[in-house]
């Protein structure tokens, strides 16, 4: 809440002006000019803002805003289909992620991503977290069992399945389901982890814990949360962005944001007035 | 009487709800209207449900004759002497079998391949007129295949790739005496390749539409983790789609066990035993083609018919099953959601 | 770079290559076989005395007219007997089936049915049929054709009129319309499009159909348009005249040939233009 204590990032930007990290904080991923099209329609305008490093940075705004859909750029997860391209630069450490021709794959292995609905794949749970690792890596059974013990320890759900590793992905509950997801890219060391509304198709304690899950997890990766719920991203973030068709209206450390925004806009979707 | 009115698969549970019988009938004329078509319609649905049971009860009183003399060793014998009145039948169901297989071998692959090209790596330009294409190989009249398949296939076949097969796979310690003899053109190897030229486009359609049923999302999940095409497709929507895909593979098979023109003009219509894929044989379908008929005496009648009852049965089977899965991964699909 | 990761790149590209491979496997022979169809039975299809001379005896020239003319009584008589059985039964399931155990257990056999071997069908229809007539026939042909055509029609007819929206049923049930007057004139209406793109695709697939003639209407040298006798048609002929050593009866197998696959492609195209149009 001490504006003086923590470094802070508070600038209204509208198109161009960059909002850069403070020297304190180094920025993991650093956006700029990044345009976004669907065929014609341009989605995202020339966005440009820093991710600091281990923190955890909520993307909020009304459906259609174009969070989920900027998140989806730093694992070019667009490159899927045809007719959606980007332009501008997305720098993850020194490489432009935009513009990433040959061993797309190498990049997404270092950027997690987990999805609005759970996903896990067709098969036992050991294996679902066993998937990621084994094409990276030559592990032995034995380091094998260790990772995947890790990574759901990690995800806090090791004891929920020890004793059924090999049970199918879906014979878990929404939440769990939701963890074993979390534990499957955590399982292959990432450096950042992209959330997109990962909480939507859950309960509240399921929620709940995921929540609490996000805080830790911040200590060992750069956090990225897109979510429609503000609450949540004022309980669980430390930078919050706020998006309106397309556009970055402003972007802060969470407390500001939330207790005294900039710009009239972020005020009137934040007391609900609008969105 | 009323009909309940049919509820569209999507429906939400409000439109359930709503969905009872509309309400008090108008008139007594107007539900006697309504008794006397819905009567007509479930009589034409007994005579389709019928249909199924009259065939296969038609063809066991025909076959009564040799069902009666044979009993089940007409299954193995490979007897086929019409002037003696002696009839088994091993080697048309031998040459259904091997015919089969070798263009499941084939078509399966071959499948596999050009459905993962039109759901993964077909431009979005491209998608439609393709499938379109293939779609056309699916319609084209098997008789079509088979003359082709007597035309232009067999002799270059027989001028050159059956000889060099011959020298080349003829000669090694087992696998030779599949591929040993005289170089015809025609037999159950050419028989095998053009049939699984047509299974090909069925299982690819089958396997194209439960691919692209693969939630997106899913996909997404394995690409972000850093898989390859290729790796996403073997480990991940394969597994997810297998029943489907059986469902799809078991549907060719049906179609191949039971074709008829294709075969006919290519398997060389020999009785014969041979164990060698060159050498001329016979399929059920394309024996009854070749000699229903010229057929004379009770006994060479009711052998063949003996053969369609059999051919009904494995096909009614295997098709049978196919539908099965196929039905089981659709109600899979809707309780997944 | 690691090697797993060569090695996993190398084999993506390999497998991608071959699936490629695998396309144009398919479609080459696409090429080829209608290539060739069309080159040698081009020729025939623009001679004239295709269409009106008559299929000649061994070893001499004519043309295929008896056999394009039984060929289309049949297909025609077997559209005719079809394709209402198809609808009325594709009706009970759509509309009355929602309940009954006898519309579930239909539509699974009529799946089966669909598919079941074309040779199979003629069997059948010869042993009720024609052994019991002690002759083959028009008729015999076409009864074996409808028993085609009739699970193409229930199958769509079914699907189509599953698609018409209960609204529409609803808002005609609201003005006092009985059901069967409701089911004729409005979900018929609104699925006519796609019923009769099913009737279409039907008459594609009988148009090629060999086998279930084979053993039914045989065969006619002359011009005959009696059904109650056996009757030329198209792929009998072809089938007879394609396996015998005459090049005059190779050419004009050929021809017909090329001019059945005209007719089953041409329709295909047409039923497809037509049911996205209604879109």
């Amino acid at each position: 809440m001490d504006s003086a204590t923590r470094p802070l990032i508070r600038t209204a930007v509208r198109g161009g002006e960059p909002a850069p990290a403070a020297t304190a904080l180094p920025a993991k991923l650093r956006v700029r000019h990044l345009n976004f099209y669907y065929g014609h329609y341009q989605a995202l305008h020339d966005i440009t803002l820093d991710i600091p490093a281990n923190r955890v940075t909520a993307f909020i705004g009304p459906s259609g805003c174009g969070k989920s859909t900027l998140l989806r750029t730093f694992n070019r997860m667009y490159s899927l289909y045809p007719d959606q391209r980007a332009e501008g630069e997305v720098l993850l450490d020194s490489t432009n992620i935009v513009e990433v021709a040959r061993d797309l794959p190498l990049i997404r292995a270092k950027i997690g991503m987990v999805f609005q609905k759970p996903t896990p794949f067709p098969m036992s749970i050991y294996d679902n977290i066993a998937f990621g690792v084994r094409l990276f890596e030559r592990l032995s059974k034995r380091q094998m069992d260790e990772r995947v013990e890790w990574a759901l320890t990690r995800a806090a759900l090791w004891p929920e399945v020890r004793a059924k590793l090999q049970q199918s992905g879906n014979s878990l509950s929404g939440g769990q389901q939701q963890r074993l997801c979390i534990a499957r890219c955590i399982a292959i060391k990432p450096e950042v982890l992209l959330l997109d509304e990962p909480c939507s198709a859950l309960d509240p304690i399921s929620t709940a814990r995921i929540e609490e899950l996000i805080s830790e997890l911040k200590n060992d990766y750069t956090v990225v949360l897109v979510t429609h719920n503000m609450q949540q991203a004022a309980r669980v973030s430390d930078y919050t962005a706020y998006m309106y068709l397309g556009q970055l209206i402003e972007y802060g450390d969470t407390d500001s944001i939330f207790i005294k925004p900039q710009s009239k806009q972020t005020e009137d979707y934040i007391t609900g007035r609008f969105g | 009487m009323s009909a309940v009115l049919p509820i569209s698969e999507s429906a939400s549970t409000e439109e359930r709800a709503r969905a009872a019988p509309p309400g008090p009938h108008a008139s007594p004329r107007a539900s006697w209207g309504d008794a006397l078509f819905e009567n007509i319609t479930r009589l034409f649905a007994l005579l389709v449900f019928g249909l199924l049971a009259a065939i296969l009860i038609s063809l066991v009183v025909g076959s009564q004759a040799t069902l009666n003399k044979y009993g089940p060793s007409f299954l193995w014998s490979a007897q086929w002497d019409p002037v003696q009145e002696n009839f088994g039948a091993l080697v048309p169901i031998y040459g259904t079998l091997v015919t089969s297989l070798i263009a499941m071998l084939i078509g399966v692959p071959v499948s596999f391949g050009i459905a993962l090209f039109l759901t993964e790596l077909a431009p979005t330009w491209l998608k439609r007129p393709l499938g379109t294409a293939i779609e056309l190989l699916a319609a084209i009249p098997s008789i079509i295949y088979g003359m082709w398949g007597l035309f232009v296939f067999a002799p270059l076949f027989q001028a050159h790739l059956q000889p060099a097969l011959i020298e080349s796979l003829g000669s090694m310690p087992v696998l030779g005496r599949l591929f040993a003899g005289p170089p015809l053109g025609i037999g159950m190897l050419s028989a095998g390749l053009i049939l699984s030229i047509m299974v090909i486009p069925f299982i690819t359609a089958v396997m194209r539409d439960v691919f692209e049923l693969v939630p997106p999302l899913l996909k997404e999940s394995a690409y972000g983790l850093g898989a390859t095409t290729w790796e996403v497709m073997w480990r991940v929507v394969l597994p997810y789609t297998k029943v489907g895909v059986v469902g799809g593979i078991m549907l060719g098979l049906g179609r191949a066990l039971g074709e008829t023109m294709a075969v006919t003009f290519v398997i060389g219509n020999a009785h014969q035993l041979a164990a060698s894929l060159m050498a001329p044989g016979n399929s059920i379908a394309s024996a009854l083609a070749n000699e229903f008929t010229e057929a004379v005496g009770d006994l060479y009648f009711s052998a063949l018919i003996e053969l369609g009852l059999l051919l009904f049965l494995i096909t009614t089977i295997v098709l049978a099953f196919s539908k099965l899965l196929l039905m089981r991964l659709a109600r899979h699909e809707g309780a997944r959601t | 770079m690691s090697a797993l990761y060569r090695a996993r790149k190398r084999q993506n590209a390999v497998l991608l290559f071959i699936s490629c491979l695998a396309l144009a496997f398919g479609l080459f022979w696409l090429v080829w076989i209608l290539g060739t169809l069309f080159y040698e039975g081009g020729a025939a299809l623009l001679r004239a005395q295709l269409y009106y001379q008559m299929t000649p005896p061994p070893g001499d020239d004519g043309g295929l007219a008896n056999a394009i003319v039984g060929s289309l009584v049949i297909v025609g008589t077997a559209t005719l007997l079809g394709t209402p059985v198809g609808i009325l039964a594709g009706t009970y399931l759509a509309e009355y089936g929602k309940k009954s155990w006898l519309a579930a257990a239909t539509r699974f056999l009529n799946d089966v049915l669909l598919s079941a071997p074309s040779i199979v069908i003629g069997l059948f229809v010869y042993t009720v049929y024609v052994a019991r007539a002690k002759h083959f026939s028009g008729w015999a042909g076409s009864i074996a054709l409808a028993l085609i055509v009739i699970p193409v029609v229930v199958r769509t007819t079914d699907d189509m009129l599953k698609l018409v929206p209960n609204s529409l049923r609803e808002a005609a049930v609201a003005l006092g319309c009985p059901t069967w007057k409701m089911i004729v004139l409005v979900a018929y209406r609104a699925a006519r499009t796609g019923i009769l793109t099913g009737i279409l695709l039907a008459v594609a697939r009988i148009s090629g159909e060999t086998a279930p003639l084979l053993f039914t209407a045989l065969n006619n040298q002359f011009w005959s348009l009696d059904l109650n006798r056996p009757m030329s048609n198209l792929p009998t002929v072809i089938f007879q005249f394609a396996m015998s050593p005459y090049a005059d009866w190779h050419r004009l197998a050929w021809g017909g040939a090329a001019l059945i696959t005209l007719a089953v492609l041409g329709l295909n195209i047409i039923a497809r233009v037509l049911f996205a149009k209604k879109d």
